[in-house]
Formats: C-alpha cells, sequence, structure tokens
C-alpha cells in the first residue's frame, strides 16, 4: 500500500493538520456516534427480544395444558382431541425413534464422505464435491418430502421392506405390511438431510488437525487408513459427535418432510414399517385447525418441549465443537 | 500420497506391511468412496426428478394462471409465485437491517459479556426448530387478527436474523484494524467510519451472508403454514392470507389429483431453481470478492 501523498499544490503543514482533528470530532462526532451505538445496541437487544418472546409465548401459552395435565402430558399416549384427553407420549417417541434412525443411516455415510474429501481426494475434487454435499443443504425440506412421496416410498414398500421383512423379519423390527409411508421412509429421508451438516462439520474439525500428527503416523510405519484412523480420527473425535449432535438438533426439528411420509397415526409401533407420529409434525397438521383452548395448549406444550430440546442439544454441540475448533462458530453451512 | 512400501529403499528396517493391513487399507478407501456414491445419489436422483418431472410441467398457464378450483385440471401457481416474492419481501425489509445492525454491533461494540450473550443467543436462535418459530409468529401476529402475509414475513425474518448477525460479524471482524485507524486518523467519526469503511469494506461477504440466509428461508413451509396460511386466489395485501410456492407445492403433494402432483413438481423446480440461483450466485460474489472471504 502506497503511504499518504501529500496532493499536489497544497501545502500541508503539521499545525493544521492538528488543529483539523479535534475540529471535526468535536462538530461531527459525538451526538451522532452516540445515537449510532445506541441504534445498533437496539439490534442487538433485538435478538435477545426474540429468544424472551419465544420462551414467553411458549410457556404462557401452554399454561392451560400444563395445569390439566401436569407431567403425566409426556407420559401418557391417548391423543384424543374430542374427550380433551392429551398425551404426548407417541409423537415423543416417533420424533426420537425417527431421528435415531437417521443418524444410524447418516453417521457413517457423513463421515465416510469427510474423511474422503479431507484425507484422500484429490485437490482438484476437493471444492466440487463439497459444493454437492452442500448443494444438498440448500434443498427445501418440502421438496424432500415431495421426493420422498413419489420416488422414495415406492422403492421401499416395492424392494426394500419386502427384501428387509424376509431376512429380518424375525427381530421384530421389520414386520407388518410394507406400506413404504412410515417410520423407516422418515429416517431415511431424515438422514439424507442430516449427512450435509453432519459432514461439513467432520470437514472443518479434521482439517483444524495438525499436519505433523499425520505425518508422525505415517513416519511409523502405518498405512494411510492407519493413519486416518490414530492420527486424525482419533484426534477429532469431540469435535465429530459435536457435528452429530447437530445433525440430531436438525433431525429433531425437521417437519415438513417427515410429516409427508410418515403416516402420521399416533401410535407406539415396534415395527419401522408401521406408521408413526412425530413432535413437529402433529404440530404442522392440527395447530391451524385446533379448536378449543386446552387443545391449543396442549400443542404449545408440544412445541415447547421441542424447543427445549433442541436448544439442550444444539448447546451441548456448540461446545463440544468449540473445544475442537477453538471458538469458531460451528454452523451447518446452509 | 503415502507409497504403501513400494519403494523398498524409502522403507529400509521398516518391518513390510503384513497382507491383511494393506487389505484393509484398500478396503476402508473402497468403503469411504461407496460413501460418497451413497451421499451423491439421493443428490443425483432428486435434481434428476425434478428437472425431468419438473420441466414438462411448467407452461404458460402455470407461471400466469391462479388455481382452478379442486379437481378441475389446469391452472397455475401464478399467484404462490407473487405471493412467495410479497412475502419474503416482507421478512427482508425487517430481517435484513436488524441483522445487520446486530452483526455490527457485534464486530464492532460487542467485545464484552453483553456482546457474548447476543452471540450465544444469535446461535441458539438459529437451532430453533422453524415450526417453533410458525408457533411464535402465530402467537404475535396471527392470534385475534387472522391470518396475513406480514405475519408470514415476520417468521420468516425471525429465521433469517441470526444468519445474517453472525456473518456480518464475521466478515466485519475480518477488515484489517488499520482500516478502522486510518479512517479515525483522519478524523472522520465513528458510525461514518464503521458505516463507509468498515461495512463498505465487507460488503461481499455481508451480501453472502444476506442470500444465505434468503435462500435458507425462501424453501421455508413449517413456519407459513400458520402464518401466512396459503390462499387459492390473488391476493397481494400484506394483510390477507397468502400463497406461498412451498405451501402450494405441500399442498398439492398432499391431493389425490395426478395434474396436482405435476404442478408440485413444477413448483419444485421454479423454487430450486430460484435457490440455486442464489447459491451460485453467493459462491460467485465470494469468489471475486475483494478480500478473504473464501
Amino acid at each position: 500500500m502506497p503511504g499518504p501523498q501529500p496532493v499536489e499544490g497544497t501545502k500541508v503543514t503539521s499545525v493544521s493538520a492538528l488543529r483539523a482533528v479535534p475540529l471535526l470530532q468535536a462538530s461531527g462526532g459525538e451526538v451522532p456516534d452516540r445515537i449510532f451505538k445506541s441504534a445498533m445496541t437496539v439490534c442487538g437487544l433485538a435478538v435477545l427480544g426474540v429468544l424472551v418472546l419465544i420462551v414467553y409465548e411458549l410457556t404462557s401459552g401452554s399454561g392451560l395444558s400444563w395445569h390439566a395435565f401436569g407431567f403425566k402430558f409426556f407420559v401418557g399416549s391417548d391423543w384424543n382431541p374430542v374427550s380433551e384427553q392429551f398425551g404426548a407420549l407417541p409423537f415423543i417417541y416417533g420424533t426420537l425413534v425417527s431421528s435415531l434412525l437417521a443418524l444410524i443411516i447418516a453417521v457413517p455415510l457423513s463421515v465416510g464422505v469427510a474423511v474422503f474429501t479431507t484425507e484422500m481426494c484429490p485437490t482438484a475434487l476437493r471444492g466440487p464435491l463439497s459444493f454437492f454435499v452442500e448443494l444438498l443443504a440448500a434443498i427445501p425440506s418440502v421438496i424432500y418430502g415431495l421426493w420422498a412421496m413419489f420416488v422414495l416410498v415406492p422403492i421401499l414398500s416395492g424392494y426394500v421392506e419386502p427384501f428387509l421383512a424376509k431376512t429380518l423379519g424375525w427381530s421384530g423390527v421389520f414386520e407388518g405390511p410394507p406400506l413404504g409411508i412410515g417410520m423407516l421412509a422418515a429416517g431415511i429421508i431424515l438422514a439424507i438431510m442430516i449427512v450435509p451438516i453432519i459432514s461439513s462439520i467432520t470437514r472443518e474439525v479434521l482439517m483444524v488437525v495438525p499436519q505433523h500428527q499425520r505425518e508422525g503416523v505415517l513416519a511409523l510405519g502405518a498405512t494411510r487408513w492407519e493413519m486416518i484412523r490414530v492420527g486424525v480420527l482419533r484426534n477429532a473425535r469431540a469435535g465429530i459427535v459435536g457435528g452429530i449432535i447437530l445433525g440430531l438438533g436438525r433431525a429433531l426439528g425437521e417437519t415438513m418432510a417427515v410429516t409427508m411420509v410418515i403416516g402420521n397415526r399416533p401410535e407406539i409401533a415396534k415395527s419401522l414399517f408401521a406408521p408413526g407420529y412425530t413432535m413437529a409434525s402433529v404440530l404442522a397438521n392440527e395447530f391451524s385447525e385446533a379448536t378449543g383452548d386446552v387443545y391449543l395448549s396442549a400443542l404449545v406444550e408440544i412445541g415447547l418441549a421441542l424447543f427445549l430440546v433442541t436448544i439442550v442439544v444444539n448447546a451441548l454441540a456448540q461446545l463440544l465443537v468449540w473445544t475442537v475448533t477453538r471458538g469458531q462458530p460451528a454452523r451447518g453451512h446452509a | 500420497m503415502p507409497e504403501l512400501g513400494g519403494r523398498s529403499s524409502v522403507r529400509q528396517g521398516v518391518p513390510p506391511i503384513s497382507w491383511r493391513r494393506r487389505i484393509t487399507d484398500h478396503l476402508m478407501t473402497g468403503v469411504a468412496v461407496l460413501t460418497v456414491v451413497l451421499v451423491l445419489a439421493p443428490l443425483v436422483a432428486i435434481f434428476g426428478y425434478l428437472v425431468y418431472r419438473g420441466v414438462g410441467s411448467i407452461n404458460w398457464a402455470f407461471l400466469t394462471q391462479s388455481p382452478k378450483p379442486v379437481g378441475e385440471p389446469g391452472g397455475g401457481m401464478a399467484n404462490a409465485i407473487m405471493g412467495s416474492v410479497l412475502i419474503l419481501g416482507i421478512a427482508s425489509v425487517i430481517g435484513v437491517p436488524f441483522g445487520i445492525g446486530s452483526g455490527i454491533y457485534l464486530a464492532e461494540f460487542g467485545r464484552n459479556r453483553f456482546g457474548s450473550a447476543i452471540r450465544f443467543t444469535a446461535d441458539v436462535l438459529n437451532g430453533v426448530p422453524s415450526i417453533v418459530v410458525g408457533i411464535v409468529a402465530w402467537a404475535i401476529m396471527v392470534r385475534g387478527r387472522g391470518f396475513s402475509a406480514l405475519a408470514g414475513g415476520v417468521a420468516l425474518a425471525i429465521m433469517m436474523v441470526p444468519t445474517i448477525c453472525r456473518t456480518t460479524e464475521e466478515m466485519l471482524l475480518l477488515v484489517p484494524q488499520a482500516l478502522r485507524e486510518a479512517a479515525y486518523g483522519l478524523g472522520v467519526p465513528r458510525w461514518r467510519t464503521t458505516l463507509s469503511i468498515t461495512l463498505r469494506t465487507a460488503t461481499s461477504g455481508v451480501i453472502t451472508g444476506i442470500m444465505l440466509a434468503f435462500a435458507r428461508v425462501a424453501g421455508e413451509t413449517a413456519p407459513l403454514l400458520f402464518t401466512a396460511l396459503g390462499n387459492t386466489y390473488w391476493s397481494l395485501r400484506y394483510d390477507q392470507p397468502t400463497a406461498a410456492l412451498p405451501l402450494q407445492i405441500y399442498v398439492y403433494a398432499n391431493s389425490p389429483y395426478d395434474d396436482w402432483h405435476r404442478q408440485a413438481w413444477a413448483g419444485s423446480f421454479v423454487l430450486i431453481f430460484l435457490i440455486v440461483t442464489a447459491v451460485a450466485a453467493v459462491r460467485y460474489v465470494v469468489r471475486r470478492g475483494t478480500f478473504g472471504a473464501a
């Protein structure tokens, strides 16, 4: 960068330059600066305000249901708007099972993709590959749902579920009519949706592992896989777990795609072929049509539970990723 | 890439790699390649289907007409496209200033405990499920007033702010401190420095953040279900129920009519086209950016 150059034709004396500074500050500085700072502070406060608003609306809205059912709300499995009996267990079960199923499928895949992009593939391929994986994150939930309804579900009911029933039907987890629509479909579509989050965070974490760790392990005579296992994955463990938990947080709150393929029946079934229902889905389906204060309040209480669970899960994930990347925010790239 | 025992001169004194270890190594490379294939397969399948079912279904009527009555073939999603533009416009008008403002606060004034609290809150808000945001927007905007485009815009704005806030902060912090000091040295007041020097320098990065937030909320359906609600007629009023592209796709996908399924695919194609264009534009801007935003 070039240094300060005196403009031709003007004679800059040190005295006039010194005098100019306080003059400018006194005339155009103080008051607008204060206004500017308060305006920006108000914007910052708005972020806090939104969170406070969310907490307030959810707690005050769910009060009625909490008084009526207390803790039984979370262990009861009877959901009957007509007789105003509300138990959220089938929804909690559906949310947990579909999200865990998604994790079981997505974790090996995302870690594999991350390891491949950081450790194995040619550098030229790295950029395009991560771009394509992140493209998965840009697809809206409703389009995943549409695709799952018309492409994934027929494949499941026609090929995958009959096969699973024949080979693993004895376990009881894969039995019943192969409808396609149900818990398995929800788990698979959720898995596809959370792969980009887990893999992009895992990639970030793997890249933070110092190069000399890899070189050290290789120098001891390790093969590439041994180097990855001992030198890279073991060092990045905490961060990878953080990424997985962040993916879990996303899966728990995912609404549209799941609602379109899970079958929306509030039952607890052992088989993954059976239809289920999740907390987010019941909100999507019933909230705008809920009649009666208790019904509405019960739905808001489900929203509150969902909110609290995702907050705890996300905070945990942030902490874990922070311990590895030292303070850089962990985000699944949108 | 490491040589796996290929050159004996390099590996002198090191015991040879056993067959088992070598096979494991190749096997795991194969597994990693397989995971990449398995992850990219749905991506290809989804885009392939979108193009295959979507492009053929887009016609002039789809882009210019509003829906026909239930069960009648024909009609289009023009009102939904327009509604999405309206709702997203409202969301941006509310969300972008607050997002940038809070980002400026964090970068320029937020090196304290209060700033950390806001930073943490923004990260928390980023993880709140969109359907929960919908409930809150319903509670503050719809209850007692009725469904409206404004309510939908507020819901989406709430989702935009955290993303814009954090990227703006990151981008402003990348601007060299010397640039600020140079401006102060010339006697430029702090607010002027922030707006016309710091923010100006970081423009491409800040725009990236805005576009990312925009792309994220453009496809959101859940927060609109009980705020904008949807509408089968034209409506350009902020206080009326309004159609939106994602909502219309959802309703049509769940309908029993083949023609509506066809239109759902067409709508999805239009939606994804808009979003991918935005994301591609972001990458283009970032790559051309004046400083290391990438």
